[in-house]
């Protein structure tokens, strides 16, 4: 033990930050590819029993290592490039799809203080970062030299620009209501039990940007990208193997952040629904106190929410989602966060 | 007036959307109908038609006496016949090759036998492993008889009052 301390103190002081960073990093990605991958899992088991089947359940005991063989599968089978792809921008482009993905949970907190890197512009940063993911999926169809795929990801591109503006007014609305742009600050100002969690006097935002978000990890109903039923697959025709699977990673790592930041923004993010009233019990006042445990519950409500969705609605035609997002979220939020300014300069503010 | 006022409400409550989520929420809970195939299986019927079979009497003498009513019942044209006389002057088959690629399943050969000599079986699960075996000869048509002939017979029990 000493002599791990002394090798530890022999580090040069900017290495031991470095080689602490990237130990949270892993500390990080790897439970969020673990929950992507179970993810995945949780999806073809929900949406089967929604169809009144059993969904896997033959690769390990009760189908729990079907993932593990699903990511076997996918390393060993072959990268396939068309002919006429660009051969460079068809490998980068899965990784400018992934790395956004995988980045913004450095921002996101965990527990109090539980962040990788608590910059005050949080929020900001998020917004920023999220909206990369989509150059990703554009570069892939562009690259595959495919129609189905070029199709899609213009699909993409205008969808995603749509629904990013409503999403970004109703983050506008829970900035106007905590004060700050800093994640920690935001679930902080929520504190106090279920009733000053943000989602009662912004319900309606609430919806809209679990909307927005589900609309911009182009899941069901609004995967016009993916349309399986027109263009195949989407951007991701003429992806095989790791590739393909990189795509898959990025859109379910997405999925996982939309609902870990809707909890965040909406639900109080850590913060316990009974606020302190069972501090003073000793275990019960630990499990019903503020704790991960509770950012796991209410993102994994969600995340079964996204899975329900997909069990639930057809896919909206592609002007059905441009009118939904272009003249109906949009206008939604802007009148929402009229009322809500038109509430803080009256002195009224119910979340305070 | 009312009527767009309702529309509104109901779109904005989300409520058609709300509803159809409640009836997949319904069905989550609902009995699984799955049936695990392997271990579990579904009931079947006697007249059940799988894998053909040439059968023989009790005694070991083969049915088939080579009469071709199979053959020109087949609608798939899978069977071919060829016969010739055999020493104790009775008429035999030489070849009976059925093409599983081409047969139907139709059941035709099994209600044009007189003899009862070629029967659909209740097995279904078999499979090829090597080109050109999905031509079942009559020396592997006969073997598939010798082997399932209780199970056959106890089938063919079965099924004989409706017949």
């Amino acid at each position: 033990m000493d002599s791990l301390i002394a090798i530890w103190e022999s580090v040069p002081e900017a290495l031991r930050i470095v080689i602490v960073i990237l130990l949270k990093i892993v500390a990080i990605l790897l439970p969020v590819i673990l929950a992507v991958a179970y993810t995945t899992f949780a999806e073809r088991k929900i949406i089967g029993y929604m169809q009144v089947r059993c969904g896997p359940n033959r690769v390990g005991p009760k189908g729990w290592l079907q993932p593990i063989a699903d990511v076997v599968k996918l390393m060993f089978k072959e990268i396939i490039t068309p002919t006429k792809a660009n051969k460079a921008v068809f490998f980068i482009a899965p990784m400018l799809a992934l790395a956004p993905a995988l980045a913004v949970w450095a921002v996101i907190p965990f527990w109090e203080g539980g962040v990788l890197s608590d910059i005050n512009a949080g929020l900001l940063f998020v917004l920023a970062i999220t909206s990369l993911d989509v150059f990703g999926i554009i570069l892939a169809g562009w690259a595959s030299n495919s129609k189905y795929a070029i199709l899609s990801s213009m699909r993409v591109g205008a969808q995603v620009v749509a629904y990013e503006i409503a999403m970004g007014f109703a983050l506008v609305g829970v900035l106007m209501a905590a004060g700050s742009l800093n994640l920690s600050d935001i679930v902080n100002a929520q504190s106090g039990g279920i009733q000053n969690w943000f989602m009662w006097p912004l319900f309606g935002l609430l919806v809209v940007y679990f909307i927005a978000g589900v609309a911009e990890t182009n899941r069901a109903p609004f995967d016009v990208a993916e349309g399986e039923s027109e263009i195949v697959a989407g951007f991701h025709v003429e992806y095989s193997g790791m590739a393909f699977a990189l795509f898959f990673l990025a859109e379910y790592a997405s999925m996982l952040l939309i609902s870990v930041l809707t909890v965040l923004l909406f639900l109080g993010g850590w913060l316990s629904p009974f606020g302190n009233l069972f501090a003073d019990i000793p275990v019960l006042g630990f499990i019903l106190g503020d704790g991960i445990h509770w950012l796991f519950m209410k993102a994994f409500f969600f995340l079964v929410l996204y899975l329900w969705f997909r069990a639930t609605f057809p896919r909206y035609r592609y002007d059905q989602i441009m009118r939904l997002g272009w003249k109906i979220l949009i206008p939604v939020t802007l009148i929402w966060i009229f009322g809500e300014g038109i509430a803080i300069g009256l002195g009224w503010e119910p979340w305070k | 007036m009312i009527a767009s006022i309702k529309h509104f409400i109901k779109t904005f409550t989300l409520f058609e959307l709300l509803q159809g989520l409640s009836i997949t929420g319904k069905y989550f809970f609902k009995r699984k109908i799955t049936i695990q195939y392997p271990e579990q299986k579904t009931p079947m019927s006697p007249r059940f038609r799988g894998h053909h079979a040439l059968r023989r009497y009790p005694n070991g003498e083969e049915r088939c006496i080579a009469c071709r009513l199979c053959e020109a019942a087949c609608p798939a044209l899978a069977i071919t016949i060829d016969s010739e006389e055999r020493g104790d002057g009775s008429r035999r088959t030489t070849r009976y090759d059925i093409d599983m690629f081409k047969c139907i399943y139709c059941g035709f050969c099994e209600e044009a036998c007189p003899v009862d000599a070629i029967v659909e079986t209740h097995i279904f699960e078999y499979h090829f492993e090597e080109r050109g075996e999905h031509v079942k000869t009559k020396e592997v048509l006969l073997a598939f008889g010798d082997k399932y002939e209780a199970e056959i017979a106890k089938h063919k029990e079965a099924d004989a009052p409706y017949r």
